[in-house]
């Protein structure tokens, strides 16, 4: 099964509190950051701290990635070095526009990687967080065999467009659809911007109706309040369910009779229909509303 | 024809075998106009006057009540007069005691005050007290242990000072006014019921003297001997908290949730319920999830119990819960609606949780929300003693619902920091693991083995259920194994279980 | 090592405060006050000492503030601390 990236969830790299139990509230990644909430004066500080909360604290099956600070940075390198060695899931690049930028990490990763014997273990997602990096989308999200996945970050998108975000979130239509089309021609994940006003939980559950309509996997987040909503959204309803299920069986049943031909009803099944279903019982199962027994 | 005067002898004679005296005219008729006659009393008094009337002596017992919580300025001021007038040697038997009551240190170094129960200690007070302050252990005990006790007269009461915010010249006594001086407001009186009651005499002490009738009243007149008039009962801004704030705290959102999901897939939730929950955060924003869910589901309650909450006040005035009783009004919005509105009870401390009063509301709970310092891995809960060793609580209604309610549910985190709450064995044994069903931490779900048909229900629910050993190791797996405390061999307290056995004692700390 | 005055961490709760002061005696005097000393407090020392003596920082004054942090944390702390007053990284 393919893993789940409903939820990533933003956590300070300099707030040890919040470090330690983070993932106690079920976001389906954690993303420790180095960047933007760490002041240049306490960034060598924040990344012993992310370094030594990787190597001991136990988050169980989230997935654990940092967003490191851009390598052309006096930062990047060390904090690439530190998370690598300490195991990080994925490395997040922030402000990604070229492909070059990913393969330059990638050089690093890898360095730091033969240097401990353990190639290849560290995923790459890229932020997209510009015109240019938009209009490079593909080639960022086919740079490395390690990429994992594109996001936008559409507070810099927005003021690089000259203009600001809004409720409808027309200005960024053409960078999420350029997003999802690019990761999906690479087959890695598509994943959303943030949206931090915590207060108006309307409106983020209609941006969150949208990016699961425009083809998202899922989205960043900056609070845990967030989780349950996006969960929600992603979690197919009972008759998608019951759809998907009949599809499912109809596939094992195939598959006994090693037959290459899936029918429901006498009906051949198309192949997208079948992708489709097993997406449909993966997130279901995710969201606990059927268990394996089910199937 | 038979008048009054050929009866006379007739009448002497019944008198005599009665043992009565015959009837004669008495004086005149007081004709003061009477709201003006209303304002006076012979009960009406000074603080030094009610106590050298009531006949205290040393080695005697006074009682007070904390519905004023930590603006509370009454048992300061009576021990402060008691100290001043040269008592010795008094036990004092308090609902609960505050941070506002450290001065009790001094008259504890001084001999005035040498005992003390009462149903939780904090602050400096508790900090002394722990490290070996009283030549006595103090004796802790729930509201509803209290009530029992002082009734069946195991803490009998010499004197009871009982603080009200508003009281006629006669006694009538409530915890609001009806007044335009109205100075202080708590609410609900019920702790000091089982005193006003029991009492051998009680001085009720007012900020707000109000005309008579001061009806209906907390306190009725017929038990009152001495009302004195203060310059403040209380401080009303520690007293009661204004609006509902609702907690932003994720971890008690997150506490919150799963709490009000036990609620809703434990079995008892159906139309016709009854519940009480704390004041916590992650109880109040529980409060909030099963409301959502009552308006879903069209259920109501039967009453709510408590400590009420505006929360609890909101659902009542929404038609959500019928009723509501009342020993202890948790904010400005509960204290207020128990003075408006008839539905909404005031009950005492013996109506609300005794153990052998077959009535008590305790007794007809389906469900309660607590809140613990630490829980064990046999169920246990400690609401008292810190991990540090330092009396930090009070054990409240905890015993009581825990014991009496059909299911009983502790919201705690599995870590406060680096402090675990989830321990092999409690520091303090507060509420046996025999009254509690189930424990909801952010690291899962832990139902006692007692009641696997609950573990059955939650897990159909699709909760995440758990071991309680697997959530105290997990504990430790984060933290580390915590250093034994350096317990003394002096005994500073003993916690009574509500049926009046003792449950385990508290040995000082030092260091 | 050479030390300088430097400190790490902050006073939140969950952190702890570390800071590093030259002294004229031999060896690592450390001063620490801690809300959860009775239950951690040999085990924070610990922790000290060793990340120190890794570092190769052997004779310091030491002045510990500790607000319930666990060890990972006790050790980014005192090694940025460590960083801070010896110049030295620990990344190449």
């Amino acid at each position: 099964m393919q893993r789940l990236r409903r939820t990533m969830m933003f956590v300070p790299g300099n707030n040890p509190a919040m470090m330690s139990d983070a993932f106690i509230y079920g976001p389906d990644s954690i993303m420790l950051d180095l960047e933007d909430s760490v002041t240049m004066a306490e960034k060598d500080a924040a990344r012993l701290l992310v370094h030594n909360a990787l190597k001991t604290i136990d988050y169980g099956n989230t997935e654990m990635v940092v967003r490191v600070n851009p390598l052309n940075t006096p930062y990047g390198k060390k904090d690439v070095e530190a998370v690598v060695k300490a195991g990080v899931d994925v490395i997040r690049m922030p402000k990604t526009e070229t492909a070059e930028e990913v393969q330059e990490l990638e050089a690093e990763i890898q360095r730091v990687e033969t240097e401990l014997g353990c190639l290849g273990r560290t995923q790459i997602m890229a932020a997209i967080e510009s015109t240019k990096g938009i209009i490079n989308a593909y080639a960022i999200a086919t740079a490395s065999k390690r990429m994992m996945g594109i996001a936008l970050g559409a507070e810099d998108y927005c003021a690089n467009l000259k203009t600001q975000r809004t409720p409808s979130g027309d200005e960024l239509l053409l960078a999420r659809e350029t997003i999802v089309v690019a990761a999906r021609a690479a087959g890695i994940y598509a994943l959303d911007t943030v949206y931090s006003n915590l207060n108006d939980m309307e409106t983020f559950r209609k941006e969150v109706e949208l990016i699961k309509r425009l083809g998202f996997d899922g989205k960043s987040i900056i609070n845990p309040r967030q989780i349950e909503i996006i969960n929600e959204v992603f979690t197919p309803t009972e008759k998608e369910i019951e759809k998907a299920k009949t599809i499912v069986a109809a596939i094992k049943e195939a598959a006994a009779k090693g037959s290459g031909v899936i029918a429901v009803n006498g009906k051949m099944v198309d192949k997208p229909v079948v992708t489709r279903a097993e997406h449909t019982i993966e997130l279901a199962l995710a969201a606990g509303v059927i268990t394996k027994e089910d199937l | 024809m038979s008048t009054l005067k050929e009866r006379a002898s007739l009448i002497s004679s019944e008198a005599t075998k009665m043992g009565k005296q015959v009837y004669k005219e008495g004086g005149k008729k007081a004709t003061t106009f009477r709201k003006d006659y209303q304002k006076e009393s012979e009960k009406l008094v000074s603080l030094e006057e009610a106590i050298k009337q009531s006949g205290l002596k040393d080695g005697m017992t006074i009682s007070f009540h904390h519905h004023f919580r930590g603006g509370d300025k009454v048992v300061n001021l009576v021990v402060d007069k008691l100290a001043q007038m040269g008592f010795k040697n008094l036990r004092l038997a308090a609902s609960s005691l505050q941070d506002v009551h450290e001065p009790l240190i001094e008259h504890i170094k001084n001999g005035v005050i040498t005992s003390i129960s009462t149903s939780g200690l904090r602050g400096k007070l508790a900090d002394a007290i722990s490290r070996g302050l009283m030549k006595e252990p103090v004796v802790f005990r729930s509201h509803g242990g209290r009530g029992s006790a002082i009734v069946n007269g195991e803490e009998h009461i010499n004197v009871a000072f009982i603080g009200a915010s508003s009281s006629d010249p006669l006694g009538n006594a409530c915890g609001f006014s009806r007044s335009e001086n109205a100075k202080s407001i708590c609410g609900s009186l019920g702790y000091a019921i089982p005193d006003a009651q029991n009492a051998d005499k009680v001085v009720i002490l007012t900020d707000d003297l109000v005309a008579y009738p001061n009806t209906p009243a907390s306190i009725s007149e017929s038990y009152v001997d001495y009302v004195v008039e203060v310059e403040s009962v209380g401080d009303s801004s520690k007293i009661a908290s204004g609006a509902i704030r609702d907690t932003k705290n994720p971890r008690d959102i997150l506490l919150a949730k799963q709490a009000a999901k036990v609620i809703i897939n434990g079995g008892y939730f159906k139309d016709g319920f009854s519940i009480q929950t704390g004041s916590g955060g992650a109880s109040l924003a529980a409060v909030k999830y099963i409301r959502e869910s009552m308006i879903e589901k069209g259920i109501k309650a039967s009453y709510a119990l408590g400590g009420i909450t505006a929360h609890m006040v909101k659902m009542f005035e929404e038609g959500l819960i019928e009723k509501l009783i009342d020993v202890q009004s948790f904010d400005k919005v509960a204290a207020e609606s128990i003075r408006d509105n008839e539905m909404h009870k005031e009950a005492s401390a013996n109506e609300y949780a005794s153990a052998d009063e077959k009535g008590s509301a305790t007794h007809y709970l389906d469900m309660v929300i607590l809140s613990a310092l630490e829980v064990d891995v046999n169920f246990n809960v400690n609401v008292l003693v810190g991990s540090d060793g330092i009396i930090r609580g009070a054990i409240g209604g905890h015993q009581d619902t825990a014991e009496d309610s059909a299911l009983s549910i502790i919201v705690c985190p599995l870590l406060r920091g680096r402090i675990p709450c989830v321990v092999d064995e409690v520091t303090t044994l507060i509420t046996p693991g025999s009254s509690v069903d189930v424990i909801v931490t952010e690291y899962g779900i832990a139902v006692n083995p007692r009641r696997p048909e609950i573990a059955e229900r939650l897990k159909n629910a699709g909760l995440n259920i758990v071991d309680i050993h697997d959530l105290a190791a997990k504990a430790k797996s984060i933290i580390g194994n915590p250093a034994p405390l350096p317990f003394g061999d002096k005994v500073v307290g003993v916690v009574m279980n509500r049926d009046g056995s003792v449950l385990d004692v508290i040995k000082n700390i030092e260091a | 090592m050479e030390v300088k005055k430097a400190f790490a961490g902050t006073l939140e709760s969950g952190d702890i405060m570390i800071q590093i002061e030259p002294s004229d005696k031999e060896g690592l005097q450390i001063n620490l006050d801690s809300t959860v000393a009775y239950q951690f407090g040999e085990q924070i020392k610990k922790v000290i000492v060793e990340t120190l003596k890794d570092l190769g920082v052997e004779n310091a004054i030491v002045t510990a503030t500790d607000k319930g942090a666990l060890d990972c944390t006790i050790r980014a702390r005192v090694t940025a601390a460590a960083v801070r007053s010896t110049g030295k990284d620990v990344w190449a």
